[in-house]
């Protein structure tokens, strides 16, 4: 890979870490709220039903968690496992993109 | 104060063993001292480096009681708790014999991250007026005292699981010149110290500016180094 790109992952995690540090924050004081006061399921899932906010909010979520985590494991592989290049860089592209889809099909969940 | 050091000296190759020595302890004694005690006493096939034994030429560099030091300046008195000292080859180098380590990768790692000043004006040319407290030139002078010891090289974690990495020193040098205004290698130079084997590969441990014996922090220069190359490569200049 060629200095530009390895440059741009790097850009990209960075990015990725500034949205996650909001989100993270924001799903957190959700998920204390939420437990806090005692909301069920079913009550949650009535009020983040047919909100797009909701949807955005875990779509932009789960991509920056789609983009961060496999940027980060690239450097665990190659540092921990000695596992460099082509085929470490298609099965982190592969592991991004489950990531990406199984997180976006969860944030269509709570919303329709 | 105890009248003798326990000593033990790495001795022979990667394979070899620690092996002790008694040194008489001296006030203002230095670890280089010991050393040296030991090659001219006791036993003169000890194999150590040192030039200037004055904290300029960095060649004395090893580990001391597990931590990577210039051993002319490191008094013993600093490191030596319980009047015992373990000394070793640097870390991360290639063992040549006892305290020698061969330096060739770490030097060739300057070369590789262009470490060489690349200027345009000729002799017929006016000097260039650098303004000491323009901001740049405070970047470079905060990183242009380093001595090549290795120390920072050798404290890396990032080096020992990254074979490629070009290492502390040589990015706090490529940042140096970065931030020279005579210098003209400028975007060449972001491309040879970007990616996985250059600055984008530090962790930011900070273990090279914990111990480097000039003060020096790697750290930042590499922290310059990962935003320069992040804005060349968004400009499509890398």
């Amino acid at each position: 890979m060629s200095a530009r790109a390895e440059t741009l992952l790097w850009a990209a995690q960075r990015a990725s870490a500034a949205v996650l540090a909001l989100c993270v924050a924001a799903h957190l004081a959700t998920v204390i709220y939420a437990v806090r006061g005692g909301l069920s399921a079913a009550e949650i899932l009535g009020r983040t039903r047919g909100e797009p906010g909701w949807l955005v909010f875990y779509v932009v979520f789960v991509l920056a968690v789609a983009v961060h985590a496999p940027i980060g494991l690239r450097a665990v592989c190659a540092e921990w496992l000695g596992w460099r290049g082509r085929s470490r860089d298609i099965a982190l592209l592969a592991f991004a993109v489950l990531l990406g889809w199984t997180g976006v099909r969860a944030a269509i969940g709570v919303f329709a | 104060m105890s009248e003798t050091l326990r000593v033990s000296v790495w001795r022979g190759g990667a394979d070899g063993a620690f092996r002790h020595y008694e040194v008489p302890r001296h006030a203002s004694q230095t670890v280089l001292d010991v050393v040296t005690h030991i090659q001219r006493r006791i036993d003169p096939t000890l194999a150590y480096r040192f030039a200037c034994r004055v904290g300029m030429c960095g060649s004395c560099a090893m580990t001391v009681n597990g931590t990577p030091r210039w051993t002319c300046r490191t008094h013993v008195d600093a490191v030596a708790a319980g009047g015992a000292l373990q000394i070793g080859p640097l870390r991360n180098l290639p063992l040549i014999r006892d305290l020698v380590t061969d330096m060739r990768e770490f030097f060739d790692k300057w070369a590789r991250a262009r470490g060489r000043f690349e200027g345009e004006r000729t002799r017929r040319d006016d000097f260039a007026r650098v303004e000491p407290g323009s901001p740049r030139r405070e970047l470079a002078e905060a990183g242009i005292e380093c001595i090549g010891c290795g120390v920072c090289y050798s404290a890396c974690d990032v080096v020992a699981w990254n074979r490629d990495y070009l290492g502390p020193a040589a990015l706090n040098r490529a940042w140096t010149l970065a931030n020279d205004a005579r210098d003209v290698a400028g975007a060449e130079r972001l491309r040879a110290v970007a990616g996985d084997a250059g600055c984008h590969a530090c962790h930011t441990h900070m273990s090279c500016s914990e111990r480097c014996p000039k003060r020096i922090s790697p750290t930042a220069g590499i922290s310059g180094l990962k935003r320069a190359s992040a804005a060349a490569a968004l400009r499509g200049e890398l």
